[in-house]
């Protein structure tokens, strides 16, 4: 035991090592930014995190107030596990993932309940499932294990946002046909009780469309999503 | 240190665990404070809602002074107990006692001349406890307003009762029959009577039977209790003695 002690003494522990000088941003970092909102999008090509885009994706404020819940859960948990990444037992890593990951997800939680107590009543349940959210332990298994901090860090924000801007798109549909609002405001004319009380679109005789709201309508969403991207993207098409 | 050893699969466990339980604890000891301030300003924004006041959250404690009049703690007899704040009342602690020593917070309202009681509910609905707040107008038989939340019912179904349409429903029915009976408001499944405020019973949501039932018990189990007090009150109860 004190022939150990003394090894380590002499041979400091090195957390991270960055294996080769490169810019801050340079190509490839900024490819891991940008690259999940568009070529390898968490939702509409690896079709993971779905089960929350289907749930709050009724308004855009819980929409983005959950993006960016995923984002800090997802960017620090990726940063803390690539830091302790050599130091993690490999029979226990994912266990060491779920800790990490769970312990973010209640910080948020806690911080939501004290400073944005409504919209934590909003996302009541969803703010727990980010623990189950499968990007965020797809991602610690498959970036962070193998990369540096830096990298974790910006592949954590990349995927967030790729996520979070599919729920906002989704979001946007939903909010503005389902119930005629942006952010709660009424921007499509007021609805009366009668026609003529009507304002806007409305007073035509607009009406919402009450599907909107459902979840099945959020999957129609990210399916025309799906669609409309890779109609743009010919690459994404599987080839049999 | 070998790290496949057992050793150091337990010493890293045991560590991280330390630490991660050491950093929740901080953040909830000091995140309290304010977490209670919000929880206690949304109940004084519930009260405010059955009565037809609504506020923001920052205004929640000065609307809150302005309209509600009289917080009273009552035994179940009917009297006034002095020593128990009601507002602090936790009913899901007092709920599990005898009710005998149980004791009933009401809120008693002045809005503009018109006087409400507001009786907090809390009961039993399909997975976990579900609350609420019902206001009566001054002759203690019409519902002025109600408002429900809920722990887990399922989102979509049961969950429904937190939605101001199902709450609207009660406005104006009667918590006692035709014949002076106190009978509660009963969520019905099936209901045709319409917009009919004198059947003692509202329209169920689809799909929400247990959470619709528990409801109905809610409302009739702790109105109950307070009845005595507003006899003692002179307030022309309709009951038919």
């Amino acid at each position: 035991m004190a022939d150990l002690k003394e090894k380590k003494e002499n041979k400091p522990v090195v957390l991270f090592v960055s294996e080769e000088k490169e810019p801050l941003f340079s190509k490839k970092n900024r490819k891991l930014l940008t690259d999940p909102l568009n070529d390898d999008n968490p939702i509409t090509v690896q079709v993971l995190g779905i089960c929350s885009a289907l749930a709050i994706t009724v308004q855009l404020k819980p929409a983005i107030v959950m993006a960016l819940a995923v984002m800090a859960v997802l960017a620090f948990s990726n940063m803390i596990i690539s830091l302790i990444r050599n130091l993690i037992p490999n029979r226990i890593r994912i266990i060491v993932q779920l800790v990490v990951v769970a312990a973010l997800v209640i910080l948020v939680d806690q911080v939501l309940k004290a400073f944005a107590y409504d919209v934590s009543k909003q996302l009541s349940v969803f703010v727990g499932l980010i623990i189950t959210n499968c990007i965020v332990m797809g991602r610690l298994e498959a970036f962070a294990l193998g990369n540096g901090v830096w990298k974790s860090f910006l592949d954590g924000i990349g995927n967030a946002a790729g996520y979070g801007l599919i729920l906002v798109i989704v979001a946007f549909f939903r909010e503005l046909l389902g119930s005629g609002k942006l952010f709660g405001f009424e921007v499509l004319g007021h609805k009366g009780a009668t026609l003529a009380e009507s304002t806007g679109l409305y007073a035509l005789g607009y009406e919402n469309n009450g599907l909107m709201l459902l979840s099945p309508a959020a999957l129609l969403t990210v399916g025309v999503l799906i669609w409309v991207q890779r109609s743009r993207n010919r690459k994404l098409i599987e080839k049999h | 240190m070998n790290r496949d050893s057992n050793a150091y699969t337990f010493l890293f466990a045991a560590i991280m665990v330390l630490v991660v339980a050491a950093a929740l604890s901080f953040a909830a000891v000091s995140l309290q404070p304010m977490q209670n301030e919000n929880i206690r300003k949304e109940k004084m924004q519930n009260i405010l809602h059955t009565i037809g006041v609504e506020t923001e959250r920052d205004q929640a404690g000065e609307e809150f002074e302005k309209y509600i009049t009289e917080q009273v703690a009552l035994t179940s007899t009917g009297d006034v107990d002095p020593n128990v704040n009601a507002f602090e009342i936790d009913l899901t602690k007092e709920i599990k006692k005898p009710i005998e020593e149980q004791r009933f917070p009401l809120f008693i309202a002045d809005v503009n001349g018109e006087h409400y009681y507001i009786i907090p509910l809390r009961g039993a609905g399909l997975w976990d406890a579900i609350w609420g707040y019902i206001s009566l107008k001054n002759d203690v038989n019409t519902v002025k307003g109600a408002i429900f939340d809920h722990k887990g019912e399922t989102p979509g179904l049961g969950a429904e009762i937190t939605q101001s349409w199902f709450q609207q429903r009660f406005e104006d029915e009667k918590i006692f029959d035709q014949s002076g009976n106190f009978v509660g408001v009963t969520v019905q499944k099936g209901y045709s009577g319409g917009n009919n405020k004198d059947d003692n019973a509202v329209d169920a949501i689809s799909g929400a039977t247990i959470t619709g039932d528990g409801v109905t018990k809610m409302i009739h189990d702790r109105i109950q209790y307070y009845l005595p007090y507003l006899e003692k009150q002179n307030v022309n109860v309709a009951l038919n003695k």
